[in-house]
Order: C-alpha cells, then structure tokens, then sequence
C-alpha cells in the first residue's frame, strides 16, 4: 500500500505546464559586450547602469560556474541563451490594454489580477518575462509615498535611490550567477517604504518564466527606511518545457533602523519530467541587510519547483539588536536537486537568528540543507538557533545536511539540530485506525511536518503553499 | 636526560622557501627514493611511487579544500624540517625519558621514536598469547610479506589526500600489530610515540594493525614531545577489524606548542564487529586528526569519542567521517572542546548512509565551550543520507558556561573558580566515561582537571607517566 503512494508520489505530473503565445521581443542567443549594451539600450539606461553592467559582464568573464554544491549541474552553455524577452507590445495602461491572452494564462494560474485587486487587496506588479506588464494599487501606495514599482521605472524615476543601494548588498563581484544577473538583468520589482510608514498591503509579485529559451534575470531591490515595515511576497510558476531554462535573480534587501521587512516566497517553476528531462535551473542570490539598529528581516520560502535549486537566502545582522529569521520547506520529487539553505552573519551586538528548515525528498531527488552562522569577533552576546530536519519518502533519494558554524566571540550562543528519518509507520498505522486511509494519512503527516514554516506565510500564500505541497507529492501527499 | 649529537640531523638541508612548500619534498624524493627504499620494506615500496605521483599532482591540503576548511597547514608546513631517510638509529633509552606508568593499568609496552619502531625488551611483553605479532612494520613485512601485502595501503592508498599520499611517499616505518582469529588480549596495548631530535624534525610513520575474527584488543597511543625544537608528525594508521572482533582506540595527545601532529586514523569494520575510538587532546600545538570510519559489514557498532582542552594558540582540528556502507549499524559520535585565550578548533562531523544501508542509526554530537573572546570554534556537521529507513539526528553548540548553574553552586559556598571548574569538568566527563580502561579513565580524569585548573598548561614532558 505505502509503496503504491509512494508509487503514485513519484509519478505525479506538473499541474502547471503550458505554453501562451504571446508575441515576443527577443534578442538573438550568445553574450558579449554588445549583447549587454543593447539590453542597455532597448531599457533606455542612464550611463551609469550601462557601465556598471559591463563591469559586472568583465568581472563575469573571469569567474567560473561554482561546485561545491551538491548537485550535478550539466554544463550550461552560456552562449547558447537569449538574455532578453520581452512582450511586444508596449506596457499597458489599465486593465483593458493588457493582452488578454496574458490575462488568461494568470487565469489559468488561478491568480486572476481583477480578483487579486478586488478580493485580497494585494498589489501585483506582474512579472511576464522581464518586463513589468501591469502595476496595480500604485495609487493607494503612491500617497503614503511608498515606490512599489518595476525595476526599470525606478531606474527612470528614481535613479538616485537605485544607485545608492543596487550592489550594497549583493556586489557584482558576489558569485558567478550574481555577476551573470547584474551584467544582464533585464526587470524585477523595486520597493521603497520611507521613514515611519507601515506599508498598508501585502505587496506580491508573480514571476513567470515564459519565451522559449529565454533565461530569467529578475532584479528586486527592497528598501526599508526608519521605523517602516512591509511583507513582500513573491510566488513563480512556469510552464512546461523540453529544453531547461536558466533563472539567475538577485534580491537585495536594505532594512534601516527599527524597520522590519518580511519576504515571502513560493517557487514553483517546472521541475522536469519524470526522466528528469526539462526544467528549471533555478540559480538565485538573496540576502538581506540588517543595516540599523533593531531591525528585522525574516525569510519563507516554500520550494517545491525547479530541476535544480541553488538558493541561499541571507541575512547580514549588521545593526545592533538585529534579528532575523529563516523558515524553509524544500521539496523534490523526481529527479529534481536542491541545494539550499541560508547564511546568518552576526557582526551587531545583541543580534539574534533563528533557522528552521524542512526538507522533503522523494523519488530519485536529492536535498541538501547548506547553512552558515558566522559570528564576528565583535559581535557581542549573538544568539542563534538552527534546526534542519529532513524527511525521507522512498528508498532512492537522498537528504544531506551541512550546517556550518563558525564563532569568533565566546558570549555566542549558536545552537544546531538535524535529524533524518522516514515517515513515521506508527503514525501512519494510528490514522489507519481511525478510518483515515494511508493517502490522507501522508498527506496529515506531511502538512503537519512543514506547518510551522506554513504558518510563517501570510493567509493567502499559506492556502497557495498547501496546494503545491499536494501538486509536488500528488496522490498520497496532502 | 643525555642529549643527542648528530643523530636527526639532515642529509638535505630544506630551505622551505622554494616555489612552492611542496617542491622542496617533491625534488627530495626524485634525488633520494632509491635511498627511502632501501631502508623500507618491499611491501611499503610497492606503491611508493605512485602515492608519490598523487602527492605531485595534489600537494599540501590547503583551507580552500573542504576537508581541510578549518586547518591552516601553511605556517606548519613551511618550517625547515629534517627527515631521517637513511633510518640512522637514535640512542635513546625511553625509559629513562619515560616511566610511563599510568597506576594499575599494566599494559604491553612499545615505543615508536619519531618515525621508527624502537626495540625494547619487556618483560611484560613477554606474556604476549601466541600468534599476535607486534613489532616494526618493516621488520614485520619481511617476516611476513604475505600477510601484510594483503593490508597495507588498501585503506590509505583509495584517499586523495595529500597528507596521506606524501606518508605514502616518505614512510618508512611504523607499529605492527597482528592478532589473529579468536585470541583476545587479556591487558591494553600501549604504544608511546616519543619525539626526539636536535633539530626540528619531520616524522612519516605508517601504522597498521589487523585484527582477526573474534579478536579482541585494546590500543592506547601516547604522543609526547621531548625536545624544544619543531616537530612535524604526520602518521597513517591503518585498521582491519574482522567479523565479531572488538576494537578500543585511545589516543592521547600530550604534545608541546612547537609540535604539528597530523593524524589519519582509517579504520574498516567487518560485520558484528565493535570499536571505540576515542581521541583526546590535552596539550599540543597544532593538531589535525582525520578518522575515517567504513562501516563493511552489518550490525556494527560504532562508539567515536573525542574532546580537546586548547589555550594559547593552539589549534586542534576533528575531522570525522564515518561511512555506512551496510545495513543495520549503529554509530554514535561524541565529541567536546573547552577553547581558551587564542585557541581555535575545528570539528567537521560527515556521516554518509550509503543507499542500502537501511536501518541504520546515527547520532552525532559537537559541543564547545569557549572561555575567552579571542578563541574560535569552526563547527560542521554534515549528513549525507541516501537511504529512507535511518534514523539520524546530530547537534551542536557553541557557548559558554552556564551562568546560572554557576550561581547556584556560588550561592551554596563554592567560589567562583572551583565551580567554573567543576562546570567545566562535568562537560568534558561524558567523553571520559567511554573510556574502557579504569585505570585510564582515573587517569585522564586526574589530568583533564590538573589541566582545567592550569598546572598543566606548561609542557611537562609525558604526563602519563609522572
């Protein structure tokens, strides 16, 4: 019975595949200097930007693609990729010039825009390949003088702000994938709270991944000046596809004195198939700066998609009295790997950090849990806790943990759990029982498992989570 | 203590400061291979130069490889060492340097000096069960090539390691043990690594021990530093458990600040078979142990202790890797550090479950204590688990005294320091209980609170014995 679902968990298809034809801008595949200058110049980029990404693209030149994850990544050829799409047609101004068949395909993702304004009160600046297609609430946020808008807008309207913190916290000389996106990211979402304002809205945005062979070079930038607070939320999905599709985006988060930002994610974008065939590469730097006093960031991510993730959320405590948060549940199904987990770097005084992280495998997937707690030599009186627990479905997958821990100051505390084991058969047996079959005995298992990190997520995506806990584990799981 | 003239002094000076830290050793074994066979065994030879060939294409381990994240070899391995290739014999007399003598604890006594098995005639060996072998291991593989050729560097010679691949180039010689099926050693083996040179000196022993089905023993190493010159120590010890047989490793580090003490401990466990490894570091300079751990066989049982006291600037790096490659096996790994003044440790934890290896159970444990601001702990655990029916679980801390137990025995009279030192010593006790040998166990209690209350914080030559 137990190893029909199991069975049947393995076998589970992709709910979200599909294709829409919208006509699209693309450039043609390979990347050089004047690939870089011309996604420059269709944005209309002031000097400075174009520069910084050719300094990026130099850099970029020089490094080479990481390995110490434990994933086996197949050689990506970065020429062989287009670095820019975006729809054809010039962004819209209200509902009605949206191209409808975009309308449909966010219908079919059951997040219908109209819906979403009218019912939940979130404002979506929804993502279609690269460039912002419609912003939403813009006028409600405009008057408490939050900028919630794209990349490319804030980079017209606000370039100050944008040269001030683009590259504080991730620089373009991070990592191979860091410098590949500031060379050539093409949109993403830029928000600004200012000083003492509590942002009234979840703010939302939804990437997806569209164009044939286009790789996803998304940009966020989040700004929380003094005593301000917002909860961000970011949720993907993608359609199916034979050819795997490189996403590489950043997210850089400033949090100012006394502000607190949380930012929520749930990625679900293609995984592959059964044979492990397609799917996304999923190759994200986020991190955050705790720059002032008291302030506060907290990350959830629910990742259920993808054929290869390599995402590690961060958290850079540099304020006194800092803290901040990781809540993680990391699915793989199939053939799929991961390789994620967060950084904490302590540097304040009095900081504190919290991890937990739940990772489930199954089928032939591996699961890694990768992450740091660095505490600084001045870092007075940190406290950390980490707890990394993995849940095994299946004889053919794998669960690895490599927390590392590196403490230069003796009033640290940091403190670390892990534990590996399969499904309980005791509790599945007492919910037999009870006249609860094994499916939904798994499934009660399985939500109950990664319901503390659930609960981290605000209403709405909490329901959306649950769902693609079922979607990624179909027939027994949830 | 008389002192010794011309004894290690080296046939090639090595400047330390050609191109790379690696070449000077490189160029040493093309001029004088011929010279380090020749005074080895033909067993140890046999794959000489081909671990030589591994350490030219891998060189020293650096920080930037994982294995090697939290040992910095570079300082250590950059001093002006001497290597006795030609096995010149050094006069000494260990027991006038030792009476090492831990109350009660009558083992069977043999001595290694720097990289060499050093002859003695005991009367306590004498009462050695027939058919167990102890001896020189180059000595042994003449007598009995047959049995050695079948073990020596079947463990070691599968790593790409560095460490382990120029011990591959450049041992000679090293402890033998042998004890074959069904014969259990009735008093622990004792073998005292005693560093002795004028100038400072490298050392490359290779030690193997075999342990039959059934078979039982016990082996406590000692590694002492006598002379106040640097000493490099790096040592592979080779281990074969058989089916059913039991097996205790203590190794006791009592070494000066002057000394680098690069360890490889690879043991291979049989199916039922049962070993305790427990590692203790009092006092030494630089330290790196490596113990790998295979699990071959099924419902081992696998006990890995370790803990370690380091101050000034001593650095003491654990790296653990225990491999189950069979199921049914329970391991379990224990280890602590107390870390004052600019100390820094080092524990890396991989536990592997390889896909078959259903019901097996692991735990693992890491915690640390750090007594002053300027020491660090560098702490990694990692599980890699391939297989769903396990049940596996580590933990780790890093953090200091209990502030409130402390009040507590304060505000029932005890001073500050006496209870400092009573916290401090109960968090190092569990790893001392899985000592196996009592009269050890008093023993390295006595030291460890000696050492705690800072009398032993002075090198004292072998604290066991005194």
């Amino acid at each position: 019975m137990a190893e029909d679902i199991l069975h049947e968990v393995t076998q589970a298809d992709y709910k979200y595949g599909f294709t829409t034809d919208i006509e699209t801008d693309i450039i043609p595949i390979g990347l050089n200097e004047d690939v870089v200058r011309l996604i420059s110049a269709k944005k209309n980029e002031p000097d400075w930007l174009l520069e910084y990404r050719l300094k990026a693209y130099r850099h970029w030149t020089t490094m080479k693609m990481p390995e110490w994850a434990q994933l086996k990544i197949p050689e990506i050829n970065y020429q062989n990729i287009s670095y820019y799409a975006a729809p054809r047609k010039n962004a819209p101004k209200n509902l009605d010039e949206v191209d409808p068949e975009l309308l449909n395909t966010f219908n079919k993702l059951g997040i219908p825009l109209e819906e979403q304004m009218a019912l939940s009160g979130i404002a979506v600046d929804a993502v279609m390949d690269s460039v912002s297609v419609k912003t939403t609430f813009k006028e409600t946020l405009a008057e408490k003088g939050i900028i919630f808008c794209s990349f490319s807008e804030a980079v017209e309207h606000h370039p100050d702000l944008v040269r001030k913190y683009m590259g504080s916290v991730v620089p373009h000389t991070d990592n191979f994938y860091a410098a590949l996106n500031t060379a050539v990211f093409s949109d993403g979402s830029f928000v600004y709270i200012p000083k003492g304002v509590r942002c009234p809205m979840e703010l939302s945005t939804y990437f997806r991944i569209n164009a044939i062979n286009t790789g996803q070079f998304e940009r966020t930038l989040i700004i929380a000046d003094e005593d301000s607070y917002v909860s961000y939320l970011e949720g993907c999905t993608a359609p199916m596809r034979d050819e795997n599709q490189l996403h590489a985006a950043i997210v850089e988060i400033v949090v100012q004195k006394n502000a607190e930002v949380k930012y929520s994610t749930v990625q679900n974008w293609y995984p592959g198939d059964k044979e492990g065939k397609g799917g996304v590469y999923n190759f994200v730097t986020k991190r955050g700066l705790c720059k002032g006093d008291n302030s506060k960031l907290s990350w959830t991510q629910v990742e259920t998609g993808s054929a290869i993730t390599w995402k590690y959320p961060s958290c850079i405590l540099q304020g006194d009295n800092s803290s901040a948060e990781f809540y993680s549940v990391a699915v793989t199904n199939h053939h799929q790997q991961a390789d994620t987990g967060t950084k904490m770097i302590h540097l304040g005084k009095n900081t504190s950090s919290h991890i937990l992280s739940k990772g489930i495998s199954a089928g032939v997937s591996n699961n890694s849990y990768r992450g740091l707690v660095r505490v600084a030599a001045n870092a007075e009186n940190a406290r950390n806790f980490s707890q990394c627990d993995s849940l095994l479905l299946g004889d053919k997958c794998g669960a690895h943990t490599f927390p590392y821990m590196e403490v230069n100051n003796d009033s640290a505390i940091v403190e670390h759990e892990a534990t590996t084991s399969k499904i309980n058969e005791d509790q599945i047996f007492y919910c037999n029982q009870r006249g609860i079959s094994t499916e939904d005995a798994v499934g009660l298992i399985v939500n109950g498992y990664a319901k503390e990190v659930i609960n981290q997520l605000p209403m709405e995506f909490a329901v959306e989570a649950q769902k693609l806990l079922q979607i990624t584990l179909e027939g027994s799981v949830g | 203590m008389e002192t010794i003239k011309n004894v290690s002094v080296p046939e090639v000076s090595l400047s330390g400061k050609l191109e790379g830290l690696e070449q000077q050793y490189i160029d040493l074994y093309k001029q004088y291979h011929e010279q380090i066979k020749q005074h080895s065994a033909s067993v140890m030879n046999l794959s000489r130069d081909v671990s030589f060939g591994l350490f030219e294409q891998l060189g020293f381990p650096t920080s930037k490889l994982e294995n090697y994240k939290y040992t910095d070899l570079k300082e250590p391995l950059s001093g002006e060492y001497g290597l006795n290739l030609n096995r010149l014999k050094i006069p000494v007399n260990p027991y006038e340097v030792f009476k090492c003598d831990v109350p009660g604890i009558h083992s069977y006594l043999y001595f290694v000096v720097n990289d060499g098995f050093y002859p003695v005639n005991d009367t306590r060996n004498e009462t050695l069960p027939e058919g167990v072998i102890i001896g020189s291991l180059s000595q042994m593989a003449e007598v009995h090539p047959e049995l050695i050729e079948n073990y020596y560097g079947k463990l070691s010679n599968t790593k790409k390691d560095g460490l382990v691949a120029f011990n591959g180039a450049f041992a000679q010689d090293g402890f033998f043990m042998y004890v074959p099926k069904n014969v259990q050693l009735d008093r622990p083996v004792q073998l005292i690594n005693i560093m002795r040179s004028d100038v400072d000196f490298m050392a490359n022993s290779h030690n193997l021990i075999i342990l039959g089905e059934g078979a039982k023993a016990q082996l406590l190493v000692c590694d002492h530093t006598v002379d106040d010159v640097r000493f490099l120590s790096n040592r592979v010890t080779e281990v074969f458990i058989g089916e059913n047989a039991t097996y205790e490793h203590y190794k006791l580090e009592n070494t000066h600040t002057k000394t680098t003490n690069l360890s490889t401990l690879l043991i291979d466990q049989q199916a039922s078979s049962n070993v305790l490894g427990n590692i203790i570091t009092l006092h030494n300079g630089v330290t790196r142990n490596t113990i790998e751990i295979d699990i071959d066989g099924e419902n081992c049982e696998t006990l890995l202790c370790g803990m370690a006291i380091a101050d000034k600037k001593q650095q003491v790096d654990n790296f653990t890797s225990i491999i189950h490659n069979q199921p049914n096996s329970n391991s379990r790994e224990l280890f602590k550090y107390v870390l004052d003044d600019m100390s820094k440790g080092g524990f890396t934890g991989k536990l592997y479950v390889a896909r078959d290896a259903q019901k097996t159970s692991a735990f693992q444990t890491n915690r640390n204590i750090l007594l002053n601001k300027s020491a660090k702990m560098r702490t990694k655990p990692q599980l890699e688990i391939y297989a769903d029916d396990v049940k596996c679980s580590h933990g780790a801390t890093i953090g200091q005294l209990d502030e409130t137990a402390k009040f507590y025995m304060q505000s029932r009279g005890i001073p500050e320091k006496e209870a400092r030192l009573l916290l401090m010593y109960a968090f190092t006790g569990d790893v001392i209980e899985n000592i196996r040998i009592d009269a050890l166990q008093d023993r390295i209690k006595l030291l460890v609170e000696k050492r705690l209350r800072g009398e032993l914080s002075n090198y004292e030559g072998c604290v066991i014995c005194q």
